[in-house]
């Protein structure tokens, strides 16, 4: 019993550290990007779509052309999870971030490994097959990388990191909603989340709990060329979940979003294991799904297109951009309605 | 898609039909206009009460001139500042705490949970107690379960407690008991409050005859009510029927659940391992009878008796000058709505709370902040 406590100094304690709340992907997050990490980068001049933005990624003119780029670093516990493993999701992920921002065929990938020393060799090898199996069925080749090996605690198991290019002529934002728009989401909610969670706190309800990660650019192009100038604005709602996504979504082009909680798909045995665990679903991480704002006059023949993919059966119309309440979003219950809460910090089981 | 797929599909369970709501709703909007005076306040003291009421919107389907008073039922919330700070302490000398996810950002005098993690404490989220057990069994560190709840989450303590556990395993309780409360608030200066809906799990297990002396005692109604929609309403509407009609009774509205008499065996761990001690819950008052302590029995496992946890060291600081701003008290006793608090989204918000009520997802201003309690959406 020797701790000594440090007096509440004039900055709170809470913010002298990065805690956990600040990697949710909530307001706490965004705050500290631009509070420590974006200053004075934000003024540098970009031709095209930069940090900014704060988009799924970067847009870099090309010739007549836009270079789509983003990167992301990836960290899953346990590495491998009902439904896929640490390499499927490094992949699928930033995958997922270059067609988000309408970059569908992938030029190529980076792959930086960082290892903890005791690392099993066998793990290493499962996750790379993994990554090259998703490589296939994205058609995006890893075309260099990087390997570092770190002491044991130095590190919890392995990071891995992506960085993906592709090009396209129609970028599409993340801020680009109008009204009267309507939302698509392209399947069930919560699944790579509850997945985890379950899997995590070694809660018994693993048997039909699987994680959603996919690539969705093969998606992603059935939809675009459904009706390419319909599509209004992307975005994969992965940490913070479908509210960070609509959140986000809203502020940016300020609008308000309205969602009919009654059309939205849900797995019934995520449904469930959320309640028991008492978890917002709209809260919960997606790693396979988009949300798509689509203009009213084609949002059916887009749906249309998404139904048709293998990975889109359950997409639906679940809500509309209205032109009051600007940055808020809506939940219409079918008992009533109320403001989608926005995400703050990780989420975490109730005691009740 | 099929139906099944989507959140349509929980309207078919049986207690989340709309049409049902909404009948239910027109009738509540009757009755209360039938007492023809506004507004009319009734109290739940239940965190899932709240939790459902903001989760299905039902706040903008209540009729205006019935006042809902979120009452102090969040069990986190009201966990004091020094019980926190039990358990920072514990951390920051090395022994892994293993909680209830929403007690780690519950501000303490200095630091949180949250905080003692960032500066290199070992917390551990758990979603029960039997787990913070495992946890303790799967190590040879020492493993102290900071316990917070109502009965219902007493009641999995005391089974624990009463079970062989690992000699490296200890319960640091900061259990609540429900009824004492509301005596306090059916006592308070000030408070309107007509009637109480009565939590249903907590009810499972005291029965709803405990809130018989109560009804006789102070003569308001109290109605025990389960946390679907339709029950919500169902409760409300039985609620204010006996509050027109000015019979206090109990009623119980939660028969698929609850019993007269309640869970014997529950009732009799529960009390075989714990008793009750005044102590003061956090921003509402010293609650005489309100805490769950563990018995000299349970010396072995009990954090209190294992460790000498200093406290003093904390004492020498004041408290901030924020805290002394926050109504917490008056929020939670009914006197108050969060909007009247001068820090409520300004400083005080989930992100950086400065009362409890702004922590927990069952505190009423993170409620309140995050689901907006705009009925006019």
């Amino acid at each position: 019993m020797t701790t000594t406590l440090e007096p509440r100094a004039s900055v709170s304690p809470r913010e002298e550290f990065v805690s956990l709340k600040h990697g949710a992907g909530g307001r706490a997050m965004r705050r500290l990007i631009a509070e420590a990490l974006t200053q004075g980068m934000t003024d540098l001049p970009v031709d095209g779509v930069g940090l900014a933005a704060m988009d799924d990624g970067a847009t870099l003119r090309v010739g007549d052309q836009w270079l789509v780029i983003t990167t992301d670093s990836h960290v899953v516990h346990p590495v491998f999870f009902p439904g896929g493993d640490i390499g499927r999701l490094a992949v699928a992920g930033t995958v997922n971030d270059l067609a988000m921002m309408g970059a569908t065929e992938p030029k190529g990938l980076t792959s930086a490994v960082v290892i903890e020393e005791g690392f099993r060799r066998a793990d290493l090898e499962r996750i790379q097959r993994s990554m090259l199996e998703t490589c296939r069925e994205a058609g995006a080749p890893i075309v260099t990388g990087d390997t570092k090996v770190m002491g044991r605690g130095e590190l919890d198991g392995i990071i891995i990191n992506t960085t993906g290019v592709g090009l396209t002529r129609a970028p599409v934002r993340d801020a680009g909603l109008r009204t009267g728009d309507r939302i698509i989401v392209t399947g069930t909610i919560g699944d790579h989340g509850v997945a985890l969670m379950a899997r995590r706190h070694h809660l018994d309800l693993d048997g039909d709990l699987s994680s959603d990660v996919a690539p969705l650019n093969g998606l992603i192009r059935a939809a675009l060329a459904a009706r390419p100038e319909a599509v209004s604005a992307m975005k994969d709602p992965t940490r913070g979940g479908v509210a960070s996504a609509l959140h986000e979504m809203a502020e940016k082009a300020n609008l308000g979003i309205v969602i009919d909680e009654t059309r939205v798909p849900v797995h019934p045995v995520v449904r469930s294991a959320a309640e028991m665990l008492g978890l917002d679903l709209f809260h919960i991480a997606n790693e396979g799904k988009a949300i798509i704002g689509v203009h009213p006059d084609h949002a059916e023949s887009v749906l249309a297109a998404i139904l048709a993919h293998p990975l889109g059966k359950h997409a639906a119309i679940i809500g509309t951009c209205i032109a009051d309440h600007p940055g808020r979003v809506i939940l219409d219950t079918g008992f009533g309605r109320r403001l989608v809460a926005e995400p703050e910090g990780e989420p975490l089981p109730r005691i009740c | 898609m099929t139906e099944t797929l989507t959140m349509a599909g929980a309207a078919e369970l049986k207690f989340r039909d709309p049409a049902q709501a909404r009948r239910l709703a027109a009738a509540l909007e009757q009755v209360s206009a039938e007492i023809g005076r506004a507004p009319v306040s009734v109290m739940h003291v239940c965190g899932s009460h709240e939790q459902s009421i903001a989760k299905f919107g039902l706040r903008s389907v209540l009729p205006r001139s019935l006042n809902v008073i979120m009452g102090p039922g969040c069990p986190v919330c009201v966990t004091d500042l020094p019980e926190v700070d039990e358990a920072v302490v514990l951390a920051e000398d090395g022994v892994r705490i293993a909680t209830y996810g929403d007690m780690l950002k519950v501000p303490g005098t200095v630091f949180s949970l949250s905080d003692a993690q960032a500066r290199g404490g070992k917390i551990d989220v758990v979603y029960s107690a039997a787990q913070a057990v495992e946890l303790a069994r799967d190590t040879t560190e020492e493993v102290c379960f900071f316990a917070s709840g109502f009965e219902t989450t007493a009641v999995a303590t005391a089974a624990v407690a009463l079970s062989p556990v690992p000699p490296n395993f200890t319960i640091l309780s900061a259990h609540k008991y429900i009824p004492p409360v509301m005596e306090i608030v059916a006592e308070m200066p000030g408070n309107k409050v007509e009637g109480f809906l009565a939590a249903g799990h907590a009810a499972t297990i005291t029965g709803s005859r405990i809130f018989e002396r109560f009804v006789e005692k102070h003569r308001i109604p109290v109605v025990v009510a389960g946390f679907e929609p339709l029950d919500i309403l169902a409760g409300l509407v039985k609620l204010v029927e006996l509050v027109r009609d000015g019979t206090p009774e109990v009623v119980n509205m939660y028969p698929r659940c609850v019993s007269p008499e309640g869970n014997r065996n529950a009732q009799e761990q529960l009390w075989k391992v714990f008793r009750t001690v005044g102590g003061k819950w956090r921003g509402i008052a010293h609650v005489p009878n309100g805490n769950l302590r563990l018995r000299d029995e349970f010396a072995r496992v009990d954090a209190r008796r294992r460790y000498s946890i200093d406290l003093r060291r904390l004492w020498t600081h004041a408290p901030a000058t924020l805290t002394q701003q926050c109504i917490c008290g008056d929020i939670m006793a009914g006197i108050a709505s969060p909007t009247a608090c001068p820090l409520f989204g300004k400083t005080c918000v989930p992100d950086a709370p400065v009362g409890a009520c702004m922590v927990s997802s069952e505190g009423t201003c993170k409620i309140w902040h995050q689901y907006g309690g705009h009925p006019d959406l």
